[in-house]
């Protein structure tokens, strides 16, 4: 180790904000920290942390209106304090020496510019070559960040490619300039598990290669615990712990970095309750909670049957021509009464659309769904009215399933309303309240609006919503993916406990195989469109049948010390 | 059918809507606020005058013909006013002249003409009905038209006319609108297909030419201006709706009442609508100002409201005669008047696009 100076050290960084009311609200709470040349720091922490706010100040991304940096604070970049340089020096800053890669890919980059041609100007914009060394250089990078067929990517614009290469061609823009330091925000969070592998492997092996220092936020501490040197656990503006890895992961100190790390679901473990933040925060002393057995039984009864079913997307093409792709084809599983089954696959795999099939919200083209044996897609849309009440669906993003116009006790009541349960709005209203506090929100919450609560608690209001109509099976779409793991770790607690409590049957369809893991009895594994395997949770994640579930499995961060890269030790 | 979840009684205060908020927005932004208490005030006026309460005289001659604005009474060209008795008097003094000439037009004297007892008659009879004749002013606050008639009465009339057919006009055309678009939008399919075939025909013929067509084949009057302006406007609204639509019917709030077996009209009507319902608010002011000048043109032509009606189109197209002689203060009163509003109407329409947007919270 030598003791050469961090190559950027952030100083008593305060940060706050003030809304349109004039209310400040802080941050950032005068938080310090070093990156050392060369080295991976890790800032973990979940949506409100502060962790993006960071990063964007040390960019000077910042908005300028409403936004206040407190003049105590400082960031230091070799030697040369960022909050104070002049905007011409945060030019050649900005893509030259400290390079950016953002989570959305998509949007990162300029659609009506084909990839090549937006590489080459950040090249000649910083480094000054000419237009035929740029391409040449661009070529090159394109090659190093695995970019299959260069020459033609070149060309190509960025609808065209998935969002795996779009992210790769994202990094070759952000290492075309051979920055100092790379500071990567969520740059894998919209990724499937797989590509994320990938590019996590390839942002190791450009580090090492190039000698970079690399900032990286994420929300998963597993995830970061694969090739951080240090990691800084942040929670409401200030910083928890900052420790090497090892220790982080070995003897975390801070109480909010054991909860973290105990509450997401892990696949060698399945507590019958997971732990939460709270429990680990209060002076009670937490103790493991039995482990859940799994898996669907001799004596389980049959409530939900597929055979055979096959979604197809079809679409115009031309004046008469109409092109189909099959989404869903030929899945067939059973559900039994009481008991989970967990879809796992990544995105494009159709699994998504096999939730919405069953409920007849998309069409099915071929196949049965037989629900106590009657067949739902054969229902008139009358007969199907009192199928409908029985299975119901929870979606991924609760921030748009619920209609922003209605209050909570509208959208409470309206399912009461059209299928005829309670008597009147009085009782209805009441019912909506006594499933409010099963779901664990206070009945005062009724009044509200779904813009006045987080994302955990609107995904409870959903399911609340479900709940009212006394449903035997439940479909969850990706229902925890968008939640913070803590806020993923209480809904998935309140499932279990409903399931527990209700009898309810559970379609879970995640991308996520550890919490699948921890939910299901039996796993079906869809890629494009077919189920690859499909077995009882335990057997299926100690001996996976089909190569691509190992691949699955084998993506799956693990924190340390299952890393990817070797240590110096 | 209206929702039955009234404000439960939990509720000590209510919660914020995001109407409620936009609300608040609304009257935050001083521009918005000022251009709304601008459009308030002069529904107010228009009411009162479509009500008969302010204004109901408008068509009686209380002054001289182009009697000036009280504040331009002495700098306001002179007006020859020739009454009766001038011209009597002219023609006197004519005859006698002929008469001295002894070349008269007629050739006769007095005495000889046939017709002259049954004139003095007439002359007599005339005299009686001048004494019942009211004193008429020399000036009013915003002048007289060629008949005596208070400017400022036809204008608060005008008004309500303008302001009748420009609302119930773009109520209508924004009803046609948002029906077709949803219908379009949400089905999709043939019923779109049908629909968009009906919108680009109509959009294909140019507007005032439509607009001129609807107006000679049907009467005058103010019904038929709102019906054919309500016609020929509904294609932005439809477009807007249409999209609207086939942006939210994928969302998942919308499957959500799918899933728990909401109908199609209820999933539209219920669901949608309101997520829309700022963009209709916003497009009624922007329509409302386009069918207000809409009207002045169509009166102004000749096409608008019928005779006995006064609007502000109508009153515009007394200008172009009035200004040639100089009397510019019926022109001046209806364009302040008519800018002013369709001014506070577009601020309104762009603040409350602001203050409105779900986006911007």
């Amino acid at each position: 180790m030598n003791p050469a100076p961090p190559l950027l050290s952030v100083r008593k960084l305060r940060v706050s904000f003030r809304d349109e009311h004039g209310h400040g609200a802080e941050a950032v709470k005068g938080i310090s920290f070093d990156i050392p040349a060369g080295k991976t720091v890790a800032l973990v922490g979940e949506s409100g942390s502060g962790k993006s706010v960071t990063a964007m100040a040390i960019t000077r991304l910042l908005p300028e209106h409403g936004c206040h940096i407190d003049p105590g604070s400082e960031i230091l970049f070799d030697g040369r304090n960022l909050l104070t340089a002049s905007r011409r020096e945060l030019r050649c800053l900005r893509g030259g020496d400290i390079a950016m890669v953002f989570q959305e890919p998509m949007s990162s980059l300029n659609p009506v510019f084909s990839v090549g041609e937006q590489i080459i100007e950040t090249l000649m914009l910083h480094t000054g070559v000419g237009r035929k060394a740029a391409q040449q250089r661009a070529l090159a990078l394109l090659q190093e960040v695995g970019l299959p067929a260069p020459e033609r990517k070149m060309r190509s614009y960025p609808h065209q490619l998935s969002g795996g290469q779009q992210q790769r061609v994202m990094i070759a823009m952000a290492i075309a300039c051979e920055p100092k330091l790379l500071i990567a925000d969520e740059p894998t969070t919209a990724l499937d598990v797989t590509i994320q592998q990938q590019i996590l492997q390839l942002l190791t092996t450009l580090q090492q290669k190039h000698g970079m220092a690399v900032l990286f936020i994420s929300h998963d501490l597993e995830l970061v615990g694969q090739f951080a040197d240090e990691v800084v656990v942040m929670h409401h503006g200030s910083i928890h712990e900052h420790a090497p890895v090892q220790q982080i992961f070995e003897a975390p100190q801070d109480a909010y970095t054991k909860a973290l790390l105990r509450c997401r679901p892990h696949l060698d473990r399945r507590p019958a309750r997971l732990p939460v933040i709270r429990d680990f925060l209060g002076d009670s002393c937490h103790f493991e909670p039995p482990q859940r057995e799994r898996g669907y039984q001799a004596e389980d009864r049959v409530i939900l049957e597929v055979q055979d079913l096959c979604v197809d997307y079809h679409s115009r093409h031309g004046w008469f021509g109409r092109h189909s792709q099959r989404a869903v084809d030929g899945v067939s599983f059973r559900l039994m009464r009481g008991r989970t089954l967990g879809i796992v696959g990544e995105s494009g795999s159709g699994k998504s659309t096999l939730g919405l099939a069953l409920m007849r919200l998309q069409q099915a083209s071929a196949g049965r769904v037989l629900f106590e044996g009657e067949d739902m897609l054969t229902l008139t849309p009358r007969q199907l009215r009192a199928y409908k009440r029985r299975i119901q669906i929870v979606f991924q993003n609760p921030y748009a399933s619920l209609n922003p116009r209605c209050s909570v006790a509208q959208i409470l009541t309206e399912p009461m309303l059209l299928h005829g349960i309670g008597c009147d709005a009085e009782e209805r209203l009441q019912l909506a309240g006594d499933w409010l506090e099963h779901v664990g929100l206070p009945r005062k919450a009724l009044a509200k609006y779904p813009h006045e609560f987080s994302g955990g608690q609107r995904q409870r209001i959903a399911i609340a919503r479900c709940l009212t109509m006394h449903p035997e099976i439940l479909i969850c779409d990706e229902s925890v993916s968008a939640l913070d793991v803590s806020v993923q770790a209480q809904v998935l607690n309140l499932l279990q406990s409903l399931q527990d409590e209700l009898g309810l049957s559970y379609l879970f369809i995640s991308h996520d195989l550890a919490v699948v893991k921890h939910l299901s009895d039996q796993v079906l594994v869809m890629q494009q469109g077919r189920c690859v395997e499909l077995a009882d949770a335990d057997t299926l994640y100690a001996a996976p049948q089909h190569p691509y579930t190992r691949q699955l499995l084998d993506a799956i961060p693990q924190g340390w010390p299952h890393c990817i890269r070797s240590r110096p030790a | 059918m209206p929702h039955s979840a009234s404000p439960p009684p939990a509720a000590p205060h209510p919660h914020n809507s995001l109407t409620r908020i936009g609300w608040r927005r609304l009257r935050r932004d001083r521009v918005g606020f000022a251009a709304l208490c601008i459009v308030g005030a002069y529904l107010l006026l228009a009411l009162a005058a479509w009500s008969g309460l302010l204004a109901s005289h408008w068509q009686d001659e209380v002054a001289h013909p182009y009697a000036p604005p009280t504040l331009f009474a002495g700098t306001a060209p002179h007006h020859l006013e020739l009454s009766a008795a001038d011209i009597d008097a002219a023609d006197r003094r004519a005859t006698s002249a002929a008469a001295q000439d002894g070349s008269g037009a007629t050739g006769l004297s007095a005495d000889e003409d046939p017709l002259a007892a049954d004139l003095a008659a007439a002359e007599q009879q005339s005299a009686q009905y001048r004494g019942a004749e009211q004193a008429r002013a020399d000036s009013l606050p915003l002048g007289a038209d060629q008949r005596g008639r208070d400017v400022l009465q036809k204008l608060l009339q005008g008004s309500a006319t303008s302001l009748q057919v420009g609302i119930a006009g773009a109520l209508l055309a924004l009803a046609i609108g948002t029906v077709l678009g949803a219908l379009s939008g949400y089905f999709g399919g043939l019923l779109d297909d049908a629909l968009m075939w009906g919108y680009s025909v109509f959009t294909s013929v140019p507007d005032m030419l439509l607009l001129l067509a609807f107006a000679a084949v049907s009467g005058r009057g103010i019904g038929t201006v709102v019906l054919v302006m309500a016609f020929t406007s509904w294609t932005g609204t439809f477009r807007l709706m249409r999209a609207e639509f086939i942006k939210h019917k994928g969302r998942d709030y919308v499957r959500a009442a799918d899933a728990i077996g909401a109908g199609h009209g209820r999933r539209m009507f219920h669901h949608i609508l309101p997520n829309v319902g700022h963009l209709l608010l916003v497009q009624f002011s922007m329509l409302t100002v386009a069918l207000i000048k809409y009207e002045a043109i169509l009166s102004f032509l000749g096409f608008g409201v019928g005779v006995t009606q006064v609007s502000w189109g109508a009153m515009l197209a007394e200008a172009p005669a009035e200004l040639l002689q100089g009397y510019w203060w019926q022109m001046l009163a209806v364009t302040l008047c008519m800018s002013l509003l369709v001014t506070a109407f577009s601020l309104l329409a762009d603040s409350l696009r602001d203050a409105l947007d779900p986006k911007v919270k």
